[in-house]
């Protein structure tokens, strides 16, 4: 990894939730870094705090959400310490977002045309006839028919998948340096999924922009993903190139993950499970947070496991793995 | 379009239903001609005023009589002006429709930035001053506040005209009295409506692009918080047109509210026929503008 060319780094980042039922620690001590034009994903369960730690990083939370300890630096500023006013000038122009459900996260009383051109207008010193074919040429960008009558539609009138080419395009307008896709195809069925995936990969690698995806599912990991971060709990459980995951996965977490996914060559009679749930964040287990459904959980699993390099960019939060490389050396 | 000509056609069985009632209270209140008529009238002369006003005809062709006459816009003499009522009530129309517009005016100037700010400062001390505010506005009964407010700016501080109808100023005390009540309503619905607004996915979005928290409030916010706004409008505009009865009244306001208040006392009641009808078209067509202009703030409802 050089220097460089690290484009957000997020260090030791933790967040926290006040409720009525106390504080709800989310996220806790959750480092990543994003190369200049590297698609990462963040795969996890629901409640693994995937969602916000993207959040997080565009300082969207809640009210009742906030970062207690760590950095986040993107091209070497500290989101974190900047001031709302400066954050504003990222959020959009630098960072920009797609989210999951796009008929909700796109204002229903405003044109399309419109809510692109916002961004657009409010980063860029255009004037709005320029801005009009900007958007124009990012909606034909992202595979939109017609994009001059599409400009002037309500998202109403257009189908899931346009909607979600519409918030990409939304995404892209201002030419950020990194996109967080927050599980931008889980709204979305199985074939528009595809095409979604691949103009959001394509664009990417046009533009030279980086993505975070947030996601769920596997399947969309291997279609996109350069390196993959395994979440669970609020924490990292495992950090490596996307060959290293679905092929030597190490943490029992990721296993568990992989053999749960169906698979197409019919030797699978039955589809496997992760028994248990996630624990609630007011309940986190001492020790090692997968202890309770881990199937190799052993005594030295009741104290904490770091998160350690085991070979190039591999990291794994497991004392079993820590064990099998102490045994072998 | 084509709904727009529907819903017109609507409009013909309420006014039918409305002139039914009308002509039903207005025959259960008494004979007219024993009013009309002096004191001292003998029966024959009774007999024959009844005769020429066809009050002996049975009841169901007395009413048919009443609504040919409606439809040609006659409602009968009046007998306290001397003339025919529908003109009468037409002249005093556009006082009334002014310090409407004004009220409802005032109402949304003082709700939206109340509501909106209650809405964001939910559970502070601002939130519950206006909410507290509000309810107060609402429980107020608006001849009182008239009289106050006439008292503090006509009467000690003499900044305001104290009554009757003439410049802008004049215009000041009696829409601020008939429009609180308005605002206060409305104050707490859009805080409620706001609320609701402030959490949806679509603002989030619109932060996510960097605008200000007070371009997302506004631009994104509150047109999609404005349809119950504007249904509550529609729905108070009768409650503000008995509001305006009383207000006229104080402020000496040459609308129709004093018109049918002294009209009722006088029991004329050609004059009072022709008030109601002409209060039930204004509230009816109130309505048809909400209609329209739901689809205006809202692109997703279609008319059918």
């Amino acid at each position: 990894m050089k220097e460089s060319e690290v484009l957000l780094e997020v260090k030791n980042l933790k967040t926290h939730f006040n409720t009525i039922n106390g504080v709800v620690p989310s996220v806790e001590d959750v480092s990543f870094y994003i190369n200049k034009g590297e698609k990462v994903a963040i795969v996890g369960e629901s409640g693994s705090g995937k969602s916000v730690t993207s959040l997080s990083i565009m300082r969207l939370l809640s009210e009742t959400g906030k970062i207690i300890d760590g950095s986040i630096h993107f091209c070497g500023r500290n989101l974190i310490e900047l001031s709302e006013k400066d954050m504003r000038k990222i959020r959009g122009n630098e960072i920009a977002m797609v989210f999951q459900e796009p008929l909700s996260s796109l204002n229903p009383v405003m044109t399309v045309g419109k809510q692109i051109m916002e961004s657009i207008l409010l980063h860029q010193k255009t004037r709005k006839q320029n801005a009009k074919q900007q958007v124009i040429d990012l909606l034909n960008k992202v595979g939109i028919p017609r994009p001059e009558k599409v400009f002037s539609s309500y998202p109403h009138l257009l189908s899931g998948g346009m909607r979600q080419r519409v918030m990409i395009a939304m995404a892209l307008s201002c030419q950020p340096k990194l996109i967080i896709a927050d599980e931008p195809t889980t709204a979305l069925d199985v074939t528009i999924q595809a095409q979604i995936l691949s103009i959001l990969k394509e664009l990417s690698e046009q533009e030279e922009v980086a993505i975070l995806l947030i996601t769920h599912d596997l399947g969309v990991v291997a279609e996109v993903a350069d390196r993959v971060i395994v979440m669970y709990a609020g924490q990292v459980v495992e950090q490596a190139e996307i060959f290293s995951i679905f092929d030597y996965p190490k943490h029992p977490y990721t296993k568990a993950l992989l053999n749960s996914t169906p698979k197409l060559d019919f030797s699978q009679t039955e589809l496997l499970s992760i028994e248990g749930t996630v624990p609630s964040p007011m309940e986190i287990p001492t020790g090692c947070r997968f202890y309770d459904r881990c199937d190799f959980s052993s005594e030295i699993c009741k104290q904490s496991p770091e998160l350690k390099e085991i070979t190039d960019g591999h990291q794994v939060r497991c004392w079993l793995v820590e064990e099998a490389i102490d045994n072998r050396i | 379009m084509t709904y727009i000509i529907k819903k017109l056609f609507q409009i013909i069985p309420v006014l039918f239903i409305i002139s039914f009632v009308v002509f039903i209270f207005v025959n259960v209140s008494g004979d007219p001609v024993v009013l009309m008529l002096p004191e001292d009238a003998s029966n024959e002369e009774i007999k024959a005023m009844q005769e020429s006003l066809g009050l002996d005809k049975p009841v169901i062709v007395q009413y048919g009589l009443f609504l040919s006459n409606v439809m040609k816009g006659q409602f009968g003499q009046s007998f306290v002006y001397k003339q025919e009522a529908l003109p009468i009530v037409l002249e005093r129309l556009p006082a009334t429709f002014e310090l409407m517009i004004a009220a409802i005016i005032i109402s949304i100037l003082i709700s939206i930035p109340l509501g909106v700010l209650s809405a964001i400062k939910r559970n502070t001390f601002i939130d519950l001053f206006i909410s507290g505010t509000s309810v107060l506005g609402k429980a107020m009964p608006n001849f009182w506040l008239g009289l106050m407010l006439m008292l503090v700016f006509s009467v000690y501080l003499q900044i305001l005209p104290v009554s009757s109808r003439g410049s802008l100023l004049h215009l000041v005390l009696p829409a601020i009295t008939t429009g609180t009540a308005m605002a206060a309503e409305l104050t707490r619905m859009l805080r409620s409506q706001m609320l609701d607004v402030l959490h949806q996915d679509y603002m989030r979005t619109a932060r996510s692009k960097g605008l200000s928290h007070f371009s997302v409030v506004y631009k994104h916010g509150l047109r999609n918080s404005l349809l119950p706004v504007i249904t509550l409008i529609a729905l108070n505009i009768s409650t503000l047109v008995g509001g305006a009865l009383v207000t006229e009244v104080v402020f000496a306001w040459p609308g129709i509210g004093q018109l049918v208040i002294s009209a009722v006392h006088a029991r004329d009641m050609a004059v009072v026929q022709a008030c109601i009808f002409v209060i039930a078209i204004f509230v009816i067509g109130a309505n048809f503008l909400a209609d329209i202009l739901y689809r205006v703030v809202d692109p997703r409802i279609k008319y059918r």
